[in-house]
C-alpha cells in the first residue's frame, strides 16, 4: 500500500506539441515526482513528410530541393551534404571555384543557424534582447543568399557537379564586409550573456552529457565538443576543400549547457575565419563538373556525411542504375541527438527542461523530415 | 570496399556478436545510423544495414545482413542504445520487428497506422485511407 501511495505522487505533465519551447512540434511528456523530472518520452512525427520516400519517386536532381526542406535553418549545409553524396556515387568532383564557393555558403550558413539558435534559447531562458540582436544578424547573411540564388531559407544553392549560377559581382566586397561588421557583435551577445548572472545560474551545470553517454547515444555536433572531444568531420574527414583552411575546434570541459553555449559562440568565430581564407582566395575557373543531363549513377551505394551546424548530417544513397535513386536514407542529427534528451533531464528541474531543448538545437522538420 | 567504403556483409544471426566484437575488440563505438532497404523480389527481402564509425581510428566500416519478412533479427540496443529510436523507425517504415526491442513502437507514424511506407511494393500514393477518414474527416489525402 505505500507503494502506491508514493507513485500517486507522480504527476505526468504534457509539454507541447503546441509550446514555444519545444521550437517546433515536439511533445514530450514528463514525468514528474514533484518539481523534478523522473522520466520523460518523446513523441515526434508530427511533421513527417516522407521526404525518404519522395526521393524514389524524383530524379537524382529533383530531389536536391526537397533536402532543404528538412533542417529549413540550415538549407545550405542540407545541400551540400546531399550533392556531395551524389558525386560520390557518380565519382565527380566540384572544381575548385564552385568548392570554395560551396564552403563560404556553408559557413555563413552556420553562422545563420546559430544566431537563430542563441537568440531562441536566450527566449526561452528568458533573455529577451538576445533575439532582436541575432535576428537582425542573420538577417545580413539572408541578404547574401538572396544576392546569389534568389531565395533565403531554402536557397537550394548547389547543383550535382558544382554551382548552377556564378558568384555576383560584388560578392567577395560583401562577405568581407560581413565579416567585418559581424565580429564585434559577436563580443556584444559575449557581453550581454557570457557573465551574466541569470543566464549562469541557468545554465552551468545543467543537463550534463558526458563524452561516454554521448557515444553511447551518437551524439555528435556541439553538443559531443562541449563535452572535450575534439571531432569535428571538417577535420576528421575533410570534404569540399575544407583540409586547405585553417581553424580550430572549439572544445568545452564541463559537457553542461553553459559549455555548449561557449563553444557555439566560438564555432561562429572560426566560422568567419574560414569565411576570410575562402573569400581570399576563390579560384578562377569553371563553376561546373561536366555531369550527364540524364544522371544514371551506376549500381552500387555511398553513404557520405558532412558537419551541419547540429552535427553529423549523413545521406546513405542506394543506386540501381536508373534515373531515380532506389533508396534515399537521411541521418538527421537532430533527431539522434534528441533521442538523449531523456538521459540529460533525468532528476533536473522542470524549468531546466527547456533550458535542455535548446541547448540540444534541434528543428523538427530534420527530425520528422 | 565500394569508393572507397567498407562493407562487411554477414548473417542476419551473427549480426549482435559482430557488432559486440568491433566495439570491444575494434574499437567501433559509434552507431552513426541504422536503416534498411528492401528488395522485393529476393528471397531475403530486407537488408539492414549498420553504419559504424571508430573515433579512435577515423574510420567508418557498413555492417550489412539480409532478412526475410518476417524474420525477428536481434536488436542492438543492449551493445548501442542510439539503436533504440533508428529501430523503432524501421520497423516504423518496413515493419521488421526487432526481438529484445525494450519498446518498439511507431516513431514518426500515428500509432494505429495500418502499412509500411518504405516498403517498395507500395506506391507513393498508397496511404492508410481509414486513418486519413477517422482522424482528419477527409477522403484521402491526395
Amino acid at each position: 500500500m505505500a507503494q502506491t501511495f508514493l507513485d500517486s505522487n507522480e504527476l505526468v505533465l504534457n509539454m507541447g506539441p503546441q509550446h514555444p519551447s519545444t521550437h517546433g512540434v515536439l511533445r514530450v511528456i514528463l514525468k514528474l515526482d514533484g518539481e523534478k523530472v523522473t522520466g520523460t518520452e518523446c513523441v515526434i512525427g508530427y511533421l513527417h513528410r516522407g521526404v525518404e520516400k519522395i526521393a524514389e519517386n524524383r530524379t537524382y536532381q529533383m530531389f536536391a530541393p526537397y533536402v532543404d526542406r528538412m533542417d529549413y535553418i540550415a538549407a545550405v549545409s542540407n545541400g551540400l551534404g546531399y550533392v556531395l553524396a551524389v558525386e560520390r556515387l557518380i565519382g565527380v568532383e566540384a572544381p575548385p571555384r564552385a568548392q570554395a564557393a560551396r564552403v563560404i555558403l556553408t559557413e555563413l550558413n552556420r553562422i545563420a543557424s546559430h544566431l537563430f539558435w542563441l537568440g531562441t534559447h536566450a527566449l526561452d531562458i528568458g533573455a529577451i534582447t538576445p533575439l532582436f540582436y541575432t535576428l537582425r544578424e542573420r538577417e545580413e547573411v539572408l541578404k547574401i543568399f538572396e544576392n546569389y540564388c534568389g531565395a533565403r531559407l531554402t536557397t537550394h544553392a548547389f547543383r550535382i557537379g558544382g554551382l548552377q549560377y556564378e558568384l555576383y559581382e560584388g560578392f567577395e566586397a560583401e562577405v568581407t564586409s560581413f565579416c567585418d561588421w559581424f565580429i564585434p557583435k559577436i563580443d556584444e551577445y559575449e557581453e550581454l550573456l557570457t557573465n551574466n548572472r541569470i543566464w549562469k545560474e541557468r545554465l552551468v551545470g545543467v543537463g550534463i552529457l558526458n563524452a561516454t553517454d554521448c557515444r553511447r547515444y551518437g551524439v555528435t555536433g556541439p553538443v559531443l565538443r562541449a563535452a572535450g572531444v575534439k571531432w569535428d568531420l571538417r577535420k576528421a574527414q575533410p570534404y569540399s576543400g575544407y583540409d586547405q583552411y585553417d581553424f580550430e575546434i572549439p572544445v568545452g570541459t564541463n559537457a553542461d549547457t553553459y559549455d555548449r553555449y561557449l563553444v557555439r559562440m566560438e564555432e561562429m568565430r572560426q566560422s568567419l575565419r574560414i569565411i576570410r581564407q575562402a573569400v581570399a582566395a576563390i579560384p578562377a575557373g569553371p563553376i561546373m563538373a561536366k555531369v550527364p543531363k540524364v544522371l544514371k549513377p551506376p549500381v552500387g551505394e555511398v553513404y557520405v556525411s558532412i558537419e551541419a551546424p547540429k552535427g553529423e548530417l549523413g545521406y546513405f544513397i542506394v543506386s540501381d542504375g536508373t534515373l531515380n535513386p532506389y533508396r534515399v536514407r537521411v541521418r538527421p542529427p537532430s533527431l539522434i541527438n534528441l533521442q538523449a534528451l531523456d538521459q540529460m533531464v533525468k532528476g533536473a528541474l522542470v524549468a531546466d527542461v527547456v533550458a535542455i531543448i535548446g541547448t540540444l538545437d534541434i528543428v523538427l522538420g530534420e527530425i520528422d523530415r | 570496399m565500394y569508393v572507397g567504403q567498407k562493407v562487411l556483409v554477414v548473417e542476419a544471426s551473427a549480426v549482435r556478436e559482430i557488432l559486440e566484437t568491433l566495439l570491444l575488440e575494434w574499437e567501433f563505438d559509434f552507431l552513426v545510423d541504422l536503416t534498411a532497404v528492401d528488395y522485393p523480389a529476393r528471397p531475403a527481402r530486407f537488408e539492414l544495414i549498420y553504419i559504424l564509425y571508430s573515433f579512435a581510428r577515423n574510420e567508418r566500416l557498413r555492417v550489412k545482413c539480409s532478412i526475410a519478412l518476417g524474420d525477428r533479427p536481434c536488436t542492438a540496443t543492449g551493445i548501442f542504445p542510439t539503436a533504440n529510436w533508428l529501430e523503432r523507425e524501421v520497423f516504423d517504415m518496413f515493419g521488421i520487428e526487432f526481438s529484445g526491442h525494450p519498446d518498439l513502437r511507431r516513431l514518426l507514424l500515428p500509432e494505429d497506422w495500418e502499412g509500411f511506407p518504405l516498403r517498395r511494393d507500395g506506391s507513393i500514393l498508397a496511404m492508410d485511407n481509414r486513418w486519413v477518414r477517422e482522424n482528419l474527416g477527409i477522403e484521402s489525402g491526395q
